[in-house]
């Protein structure tokens, strides 16, 4: 038998039951489809997470203050980032560690700022001039802050565009114009590109002002609250953690690594637990999809077998006419996987626009694989033929004498 | 040619074994028309399922055209019945939703003939069957009993068997519907030379014969030539 014949013969047996032929392909349409939208949210998930650790820099290590642990395990440990043991020497020093391409410090804090009859509780952060370049910020507008401003005190400001919008009134150009920062009064002098949110924080409401007016104006102290240090390589990372490990416990004369007065996260680390947490989270969507796949399957199966009771007679006719069971077995075959096959096409289409209608609601941007694609499609293809080998097997080796007796 | 040598068929084993035949002998020439008569229980379907390949005796041989298909496997017998045997059925014998000419064109399909061809052969073979062209789009179903039979012979005919096999070919049809049946079939043997069996339980039918066998029991009762034929009923 050649393939015309076979389409045709195919044809005939499933548009003979519609409405059981479309109930069955809609098991496996469901199956297929929900693998796909699945799969695509859980990889756009995990390049959106990516894409927001990597915004905030490239190389990165973030030295927090504050104790890892307390000598004798009875010490009260004060949050990370409260604790006031960093200072911008300890920065200038760590500059000069092998493969350090930049180094920032920063001082935060939240404050009330007011400009013109509004107000907001925002992060203003005190930086030095190497915080754009290590912490991946652009300059919309204006110019960023500088060491010279830092050490003139000038009390200059740049704005996220999420301030901006609080502050400043539509259509007015916000370079120039004043802010009170904690009541006193900071000059705009830029304002910078937005990041859009990353994670817990949004990059985009922020202040920014010189490190030694944060310090003076409204930390009051000498202390940094981060030191943002740049590796050259991302190769490098784990040696400049090191060494600045190490000198920094130098530094606060520490013997015990244990008791160090700092810790230091490395972005590496973070980006690759965030991989594995989101890969994790799209295969077990993958899996829920494929359970749903498997019952599509069974569907499968189940009119397969249905369709070979009620098609007896037809299998002993054409075995009476001399057909052989290998042509039996095929044509059985054939059916199930044009069912499977129809129904991961139509699947693949469902699930690609399920996966478009979720980019279009802009919470999450879905990526759609050409592999999950291929996987979805042969995997609908093996289905077929799993499913369809025993109703096949069935078929074929009906004996033609009870078949045509069948009644 | 057939040569059947004592043939037995036994179903079972043990005390429960039963034996359908009991050692059946006898030879039909090409070209012969025979009808295989006896009640019920005889033993004729056992023998008929024997003749049309699709069972094998217990004992005893069976040649088709000097071959000896009583030992066959399934695959093997499938080929003898894909290239000897033409079958015509009491009941379902078309394909439902299926075209006349795709019925008839089905042994073909499977015998891999190509398409021009098998459609040239199945267009031929429904014309000697008495089918007319207006037919053959038709779907099965749309048939009436006495068509679907006639189609039915149509594709018993088209792979040009060495033997019609027709199982009760008149059971679910009305008189006048059954004797143009059996005319066809009739005209076939006169004009064609086809070699026929006819299985059936009514005399009548077996009147249409050159040749009756009757069996009871699983034996042969009696072997008779036919002469005063029945008239062939010229209904096209």
């Amino acid at each position: 038998m050649n393939i015309n014949d076979t389409i045709q013969e195919t044809y005939v047996a499933l548009s003979a039951n519609k409405v059981r032929s479309s109930l069955t392909i809609l098991g496996i349409v469901i199956g297929i489809s929900s693998v796909i939208a699945l799969v695509s949210i859980g990889q756009g998930a995990t390049k959106s997470i990516q894409t927001s650790i990597q915004s905030i820099g490239s190389n990165l290590l973030v030295i927090t203050p504050g104790a890892q642990r307390s000598p004798g395990g009875f010490g009260v440990s004060s949050g990370r980032g409260n604790a006031k043991t960093l200072t911008a020497d300890d920065a200038t020093a760590i500059a000069s560690v092998a493969n350090v391409s930049a180094v920032a410090s920063e001082v935060a804090g939240r404050y009330q700022v007011t400009a013109q009859g509004t107000n907001t509780n925002t992060t203003v952060t005190g930086v030095s001039e190497n915080y754009p370049a290590v912490r991946n910020v652009q300059i919309a507008d204006g110019r960023f802050v500088n060491d010279s401003d830092s050490n003139s005190l000038t009390k200059v400001a740049v704005l996220g565009p999420t301030t901006v919008s609080d502050l400043i009134p539509d259509g007015t150009e916000p370079v120039g114009q004043t802010v009170r920062i904690n009541g006193i009064q900071f000059k705009i002098v830029g304002v910078t590109v937005a990041k859009g949110g990353s994670g817990f924080t949004n990059a985009d409401d922020a202040i920014y002002i010189p490190l030694k007016a944060a310090q003076r104006f409204l930390s009051g102290n000498n202390y940094v609250t981060t030191i943002d240090v740049q590796a050259a390589s991302a190769d490098a990372t784990t040696q400049v953690l090191n060494d600045a490990t190490q000198l920094l416990l130098d530094r606060h004369h520490i013997t015990d690594p244990t008791a160090a007065d700092f810790s230091i996260l490395n972005q590496a680390d973070i980006l690759a637990s965030a991989s594995t947490i989101t890969t994790t989270l799209t295969y077990l969507l993958g899996a829920i999809a494929g359970i749903s796949l498997l019952v599509g399957g069974i569907g499968i199966m189940n009119m397969m077998l249905t369709t070979v009771t009620e098609r007896t007679r037809e299998i002993g006719l054409r075995k009476a006419i001399g057909a052989r069971r290998s042509d039996i077995s095929r044509q059985f075959l054939i059916e199930a996987i044009a069912l499977t096959v129809i129904g991961g096409i139509i699947g693949i289409a469902l699930g690609g626009a399920i996966s478009l209608g979720v980019n279009a609601t802009g919470l999450l941007t879905t990526s759609i694989s050409l592999s999950s694609i291929a996987m979805a499609f042969g995997v609908s293809a093996g289905i077929g033929i799993v499913f369809g080998w025993y109703p096949a097997r069935r078929a074929a080796s009906m004996n033609p004498i009870e078949a045509l007796r069948y009644e | 040619m057939i040569e059947v040598k004592n043939i037995t068929k036994t179903y079972g084993a043990g005390d429960t074994a039963f034996q359908a035949l009991k050692g059946i002998s006898f030879d039909i020439q090409d070209g012969e028309f025979v009808a295989i008569m006896g009640p019920s229980g005889s033993g004729k379907s056992t023998l008929m399922h024997i003749l049309g390949c699709l069972d094998t005796p217990t004992s005893g041989t069976y040649k088709l055209d000097n071959k000896d298909v009583s030992k066959m496997d399934d695959e093997e017998l499938a080929d003898i019945r894909k290239d000897k045997i033409g079958f015509v059925f009491q009941a379902f014998n078309l394909l439902p939703r299926t075209t006349v000419l795709r019925n008839v064109m089905l042994p073909l399909i499977y015998a891999g003939v190509d398409a021009d061809e098998r459609e040239a052969r199945a267009e031929k073979s429904l014309l000697a069957a008495g089918m007319t062209e207006a037919h053959f789009a038709h779907k099965s179903n749309e048939l009436s009993g006495g068509q679907i039979q006639r189609v039915a012979i149509a594709r018993a005919l088209v792979n040009d068997p060495s033997l019609i096999l027709a199982d009760e070919p008149t059971g679910n049809l009305d008189t006048k519907t059954g004797e143009i049946v059996l005319g066809t079939f009739q005209k076939l043997n006169e004009e064609h030379g086809r070699t026929i069996i006819l299985i059936t339980h009514e005399p009548d039918v077996a009147e249409h014969a050159q040749r009756i066998i009757h069996i009871r029991d699983g034996e042969i009762l009696s072997d008779k030539k036919h002469p005063q034929r029945k008239a062939r009923h010229h209904a096209q």
